[in-house]
């Protein structure tokens, strides 16, 4: 009997410590989780203000210089009479025609290597080789381009062989998005479409693409606002300082009414735009480079936000 | 505001004629010069739509393009070298060679410091020769009337012009320098970090000194002349570069125009009219012009055609722009 009563007594004891353990260490637990979330937002507050600092500082001094006219004027000598004309039509070209370059060699390389590459030795060199180019300087394309593109294939230093350049840049950025936008498709959805007698391509072409749209357009626009700030490659293939007149126009009153003679004009980016302004000594120059700055985060926060607002709309018309 | 809009447009889509386009390239430091120039000539020219492009892929990068026959002008704010020449002679480009400016470097301590008022070239070498690194860090070190203080040095990193020819004027060979000094490519930071430290002392080129004159102090230059004379303290401006007492800080900057190029209207109007309007443009831009004697005489030898370099292949330090422009050309 006092056995019994002792070892329910002793069972109690130790299930009391027990708990006790368990509720010390449930605090402790909590205590850790905590201080991980708290470092977490210094971590996230730290990096945002720090963006904040500078674009606030950029946009006081930037700000009251932009204008109308700072959009239509070309360089001068004159601070206040300078203008990003030529340097954002520059921009605006150069990235267009790289949008051209990237988007379907990226696209169309991610749909392969996700949908119908073997999983054999060659495609994993193929796919370790894309991660290392992602990863390799801006210098070294500038220099190949230079090489390649200028020297080897004549294409001069234009607009043709600059947007080749930034297109082969953020290629590897293009093409992992793309894989990873279609990985996010579920099998079921493909398994449905072979089962409805779709062909591989047709499933591709009618649920796969359209279902992951949103995902490849997101990394598109972030691969392409981080070409917008490029410089080092651009002045290597022999973008210019000073240009004062635009790329030919791509549309004209006389047949055939398209020219494409503007992918071989002489241009200018607003990057290079702004150095030259940071590097020279009168401040009023200096201003000019924190507007061009301005006008140049703005753009890439615009093209971030428009990423965003159609990876919203992508899925919220997604119907599974 | 619409009708900005509208202009702009207007402006984005229409369609320039095929224009003759004069293709410059080269220093960063003669630059601004080629910008002020080919602003003007354009809207001088514009009813024959002359076109002007220019880069800044430095003197060296420059030149490479321009011996390859890919550019009409080259901007340079030094002499072509040696290898340059041979890289010409071997694809037939032949040049002719056309100082445009002065561009000096300033030796500049902060505006409070009131321990020093001139240096000479002497003391400079002292404290930036490359036997100095480690060893030369105050200031009494270098002359024993100076404080017992930390002697900060600021100078232009080793890519620029400025770097080169500041040490072949003042160590006596281009590129040997010390290499323990506050060291920028961007001339900015050599005026922020001068004019934040009562010990600094550093050089940079005029255009900089003259726009932060209340920031820095800049001082006089006591130099000494072939024969061994010591020369009066000289301050650097306008006039004591202009006519050369500023020495040995001072230089040439240079265009080189191809002969080849020269056959077409707008590259030989474009130097026509940088020769004509350098009195007035250069100042405008903070450089010193050369004497109006030196201009007529470049036009001169523009005209013939006078072809080669008037140097052997390297800078040479302390000779008047009137001596060098007559002398004998070598190619």
């Amino acid at each position: 009997m006092e056995d019994i009563m002792s070892n329910a007594q002793t069972k109690i004891m130790r299930e009391t410590v027990r708990e006790m353990d368990l509720t010390a260490n449930l605090k402790w637990r909590r205590t850790k989780d905590f201080l991980f979330a708290v470092t977490g937002l210094m971590t996230l507050l730290f990096a945002i203000c720090v963006l904040l600092a500078l674009f606030i500082d950029l946009a006081m001094t930037g700000v009251p210089r932009i204008s109308a006219e700072f959009f239509m004027n070309f360089p001068s000598r004159f601070p206040e009479k300078a203008g990003i004309l030529s340097a954002w039509v520059g921009s605006l070209a150069v990235m267009i025609t790289t949008a051209f370059v990237a988007i379907p060699v990226g696209v169309a390389a991610g749909i392969y290597l996700e949908e119908y590459a073997p999983k054999n030795i060659f495609t994993k060199i193929i796919e370790l080789n894309i991660i290392n180019l992602a990863g390799v300087p801006s210098i070294t394309f500038g220099l190949m381009a230079l090489g390649l593109f200028v020297y080897k294939l004549k294409f001069g230093q234009s607009i043709l062989t600059a947007g080749m350049t930034l297109g082969l840049l953020v290629l590897p950025i293009v093409i992992v998005t793309t894989r990873e936008a279609i990985r996010t498709i579920p099998n079921s959805i493909r398994e449905a479409s072979y089962g409805l007698g779709a062909s591989h391509w047709q499933t591709i072409q009618h649920h796969v693409l359209p279902y992951s749209s949103g995902g490849i357009l997101t990394g598109v626009i972030i691969s392409l606002s981080r070409a917008i700030g490029e410089t080092a490659p651009l002045i290597t293939v022999g973008a210019l300082t000073f240009i004062a007149f635009l790329p030919t126009a791509p549309v004209s009153d006389v047949f055939p009414f398209v020219s494409f003679q503007w992918l071989h004009d002489a241009f200018t980016v607003m990057p290079i735009q702004m150095f030259n302004w940071v590097s020279r000594p009168q401040t009023e120059f200096h201003v000019n480079a924190a507007a061009t700055g301005t006008v140049l985060l703005i753009m890439t926060l615009l093209m971030n936000g428009i990423a965003i607002f159609i990876r919203y709309r992508f899925r919220r018309r997604m119907k599974w | 505001m619409i009708k900005n809009i509208a202009l702009l447009f207007v402006c984005v889509l229409a369609r320039p004629s095929l224009a003759q386009v004069v293709v410059v390239d080269g220093s960063s430091t003669v630059y601004p010069i080629t910008e002020a120039v080919a602003e003007e000539f354009q809207n001088e020219f514009r009813a024959k739509k002359y076109k002007v492009v220019v880069g800044t892929k430095g003197t060296g990068g420059g030149f490479k393009r321009f011996c390859r026959g890919e550019t009409d002008v080259q901007d340079a704010s030094r002499p072509i070298l040696k290898e340059e020449i041979e890289s010409c002679k071997k694809s037939g480009v032949k040049f002719i060679e056309l100082p445009i400016a002065y561009d000096a470097t300033v030796v500049a301590v902060h505006p409070k410091n009131d321990w020093i008022h001139e240096i000479t070239v002497e003391e400079l070498k002292k404290m930036w020769e490359p036997a100095a690194q480690g060893k030369i860090k105050r200031w009494n070190q270098v002359n024993a009337k100076w404080p017992d203080q930390d002697l900060k040095l600021f100078g232009a990193g080793s890519d620029s012009g400025t770097f080169d020819y500041f040490t072949e004027a003042v160590v006596g060979k281009a590129k040997a320098s010390r290499g323990d000094y506050t060291a920028s490519e961007d001339d900015n930071t050599l005026v922020q970090g001068i004019s934040k430290d009562k010990n600094a002392i550093g050089y940079l080129p005029m255009a900089y000194f003259m726009e932060n004159k209340s920031r820095l102090k800049a001082l006089a230059i006591v130099s000494v002349d072939k024969k061994g004379k010591v020369l009066p303290a000289v301050l650097p401006g306008r006039e004591t570069v202009e006519n050369g007492t500023y020495a040995p800080l001072s230089r040439p900057i240079f265009i080189y125009v191809s002969q080849k190029s020269l056959s077409k209207p707008e590259v030989k109007e474009f130097t026509n009219f940088f020769l004509k309007n350098a009195s007035t443009l250069v100042p405008s831009v903070q450089y010193v012009p050369l004497p109006a004697k030196a201009y007529e005489m470049a036009t001169k030898n523009l005209h013939n055609e006078k072809l080669g370099t008037m140097f052997s292949g390297h800078s040479e330090v302390g000779l008047k722009i009137e001596e060098l422009l007559a002398k004998e050309t070598k190619f």
